[in-house]
Formats: C-alpha cells, sequence, structure tokens
C-alpha cells in the first residue's frame, strides 16, 4: 500500500519534473516537451492502473493550481480549452499503456514498451483528443487531424524512447518496474 | 514551489472556493453553446471587468496566463480568415477566450489549500466506498514537495552533462531521472511504513 502510493506520487512529481526541467531537447529540430513521454512511462513502469491513478494526481495537481504543465501552465483554465481533450486522454493513455506492457510479456522489454506507448500514448490519447478537438472548436474531422499532425513526428520519437528508457530502467532497478511484477 | 496564485489577497480570494467552482462549472456549461456574437462580447466585456473590478495588476496576470491560448486562438482565427467564415470564426475563439479567462480567474483567486479542502470534500462519498481518502491528502502532498525535489536533482544531473560534454543534454538524461525518483519513491514508502504507515486502523 504504502509503496503503490509513493511510487504513484513520485511518477506524478516525475511527470511535472519532466515537463519543466531546464531545456533539454529530445531529437534536435522538433520542438517535443519531454511531458507526454512521463506519461507513456507512468504506463510502462507503474503498469495500467497505478500508471492510470499517477496521472490522474497530476492532473488534479494540475487543475487546483500549481504550474506543472511544460511551460509552467496550470489552473482549471488549462481544462477548457479545444486542446484540453489530450489532458483528458493521459489517464486512458497511460492506463492502455500499461495494459500493454503487463498482458505482453515474451520478447524484448523495450520492443514491447515502445509498441505500448505508441498504442497508448499515441492512438488511445488521440482517439481522445481529436473528437474533443472537434467539438471544441467546431472542426471537421479531416481538419482536426491535420491541425494535430505537427504532433505526431515528436509522439513517435517519445514512443521509442519511453521503449529504450523503459528497458534501461529494467536492467537498472528490476524491481521497480511494477508493470512487470 | 510557487502556485499560480495571485500574491495578494483581493475580494474574490473571500469567496469561498466551493461556490467559486460551482459558479465556474454553471457559467462555463451556459456560455459552451452560445454562438451569438452580442452575447459573447457582453460576457467578454463582463469578464473583463470582473478582472478590473479586482486590480488592473490582476487583468496584467490573466493575460500572461492567456499567452499560449493567444497562440492557437490566432491559428484558429488565421484559418476562419481564409476560409471567410469569419463570424463562426470569432464566435470559437471568443467563447475559448471567455472559458479559459474566467476559469484562470478562479485559479489566481483561490488559495492552494482551499482548492485542497475543495478536493477533500469532493472525494468524501468515496469514504464510504473504502477508498482511503487520507492517502489521497498524502499523495498530494508527496506530489507537491518532491516535484521541486526533482526538479532539483534533475537539473544538477543536466549540469553535469554539460561539464563534461560539448553536446547539449538530449534525451538521455531523462534515465537517471526516472532511477531517481524511483529510489525516493522506495525510501519514502520505506520511511512511511516505518512510522506506521497507512493503516485506516488509526484515528484519522
Amino acid at each position: 500500500m504504502e509503496r503503490n502510493l509513493t511510487f504513484i506520487a513520485l511518477f506524478a512529481a516525475l511527470i511535472a519534473a519532466l515537463g519543466l526541467l531546464p531545456k533539454f531537447t529530445l531529437m534536435s529540430g522538433i520542438p517535443i516537451t519531454a511531458q507526454t513521454l512521463g506519461i507513456m512511462l507512468c504506463g510502462t513502469i507503474l503498469g495500467a492502473r497505478r500508471g492510470a491513478l499517477a496521472v490522474i494526481l497530476f492532473l488534479a495537481l494540475v487543475a487546483v493550481g500549481l504550474p506543472l504543465l511544460a511551460g509552467g501552465r496550470g489552473g482549471l483554465g488549462v481544462f477548457t480549452t479545444p486542446w484540453a481533450g489530450f489532458l483528458f486522454g493521459f489517464p486512458a493513455a497511460a492506463y492502455v499503456t500499461g495494459l500493454v506492457v503487463e498482458k505482453w510479456r515474451t520478447g524484448n522489454l523495450s520492443l514491447i514498451a515502445g509498441v505500448a506507448s505508441l498504442i497508448g500514448g499515441i492512438g488511445v490519447l488521440y482517439a481522445i483528443a481529436i473528437p474533443y478537438y472537434m467539438v471544441g472548436a467546431d472542426k471537421g474531422l479531416l481538419e482536426a487531424t491535420i491541425t494535430m499532425l505537427p504532433f505526431i513526428p515528436g509522439d513517435l520519437i517519445k514512443s521509442v524512447l519511453a521503449g529504450v528508457v523503459t528497458q534501461a530502467i529494467w536492467k537498472a532497478r528490476p524491481e521497480a518496474v511494477l508493470s512487470r511484477s | 514551489m510557487l502556485a499560480l496564485t495571485l500574491p495578494r489577497k483581493t475580494w474574490a480570494h473571500g469567496v469561498q472556493a466551493g461556490w467559486k467552482l460551482a459558479a465556474l462549472a454553471l457559467v462555463s456549461a451556459v456560455l459552451f453553446p452560445i454562438d451569438n456574437l452580442m452575447v459573447l462580447s457582453a460576457a467578454m466585456l463582463a469578464v473583463i471587468a470582473l478582472h478590473l473590478a479586482t486590480g488592473l495588476d490582476v487583468l496584467r496576470y490573466a493575460l500572461w496566463m492567456m499567452k499560449p491560448i493567444v497562440v492557437f486562438a490566432a491559428i484558429i482565427g488565421f484559418y476562419h480568415l481564409v476560409t471567410w467564415d469569419i463570424a463562426a470564426g470569432t464566435a470559437i475563439v471568443m467563447r475559448m477566450l471567455l472559458l479559459v479567462g474566467l476559469a484562470n480567474f478562479v485559479t489566481m483567486t483561490t488559495a492552494l489549500d482551499s482548492m485542497i479542502a475543495v478536493v477533500e470534500w469532493l472525494l468524501q462519498p468515496l469514504r464510504r466506498l473504502g477508498v482511503n481518502t487520507r492517502a489521497v491528502g498524502l499523495a498530494f502532498a508527496m506530489v507537491i514537495r518532491f516535484t521541486p525535489a526533482l526538479v532539483q536533482k534533475g537539473s544538477a544531473l543536466i549540469e553535469s552533462w554539460r561539464a563534461r560534454s560539448a553536446k547539449r543534454p538530449g534525451w538521455r538524461i531523462t534515465i537517471p531521472v526516472c532511477l531517481l525518483a524511483l529510489d525516493d519513491a522506495e525510501h519514502v514508502s520505506e520511511a512511511l511504513r516505518a512510522r506506521g504507515g497507512l493503516s485506516t486502523q488509526t484515528k484519522p
């Protein structure tokens, strides 16, 4: 119980820290923040339930007014934009990412975690964010998808990185990868 | 770590957080389906007046908080300019700025502890379902404490990277940052258990 709670809290803090750390570039040329990488790692390392709870805790703290989103933003306002579908989709993204890692147990973990992040962190996330934007900004499917397109290359890179980072952590601290315990 | 609350007290701080949040939810729900530019303009003026009634510095702070939204609003606005659908575009952008502005106003004028009190109040019914609400409060406190700690440790890692390499710190830095978080989590959970843990038997 205590271990679950502290892991959830520390990963919520990790999502925030990855968004707030002084500039480090994930891949030169493409402007991406590491925050969604944090969401993917919550799923791949903590597993479905705990990963989603960590993300919900992070969002709750943003909502009560802590500037934890990348760039030091936060407050209730960020949940009222047409792009808030990304925020509301984060817990589901982490859950599905974690679920894939929990169920798929044979093979290279960096491949599994990478594919899981692809399914959860891109597939599920955009399946929520795009319809939300269509309603919020009164747009059609095609137009909404085109608006989101510039984020996809960065997210693809982050899925690969989530796989590599998960594998590295599995090597260094196998007992801490709760999705595998 | 600084919250997004205003550094000084205003009359709006005196209004109970629960009421402010309820009013925000109500106004947002009412405004969401409205396309009428007259109504939206009136609401916009009302929101600006609300900020001015609290102080000029409040309006300036609110504008700073709006900055990233304005960029997106400009994109939507530009799109509608190109497609000559200016009325619809104006309505969408105004509604967006209105909702965000109002929500930010509540954030600016509500202290962090009163917000957390509302969260705890909202969670109360869950206690009957067996959810340990004390754990939720503790988790909030832990994130508030650990985020700056992790940022600090991460910054130190980035500094030492810069000291040793001519290249800019890249994604590899996330691995030690994650390990730091995991190790902290282990230590804290041990410390919590050593101090009696989260057992629900003890008096709340």
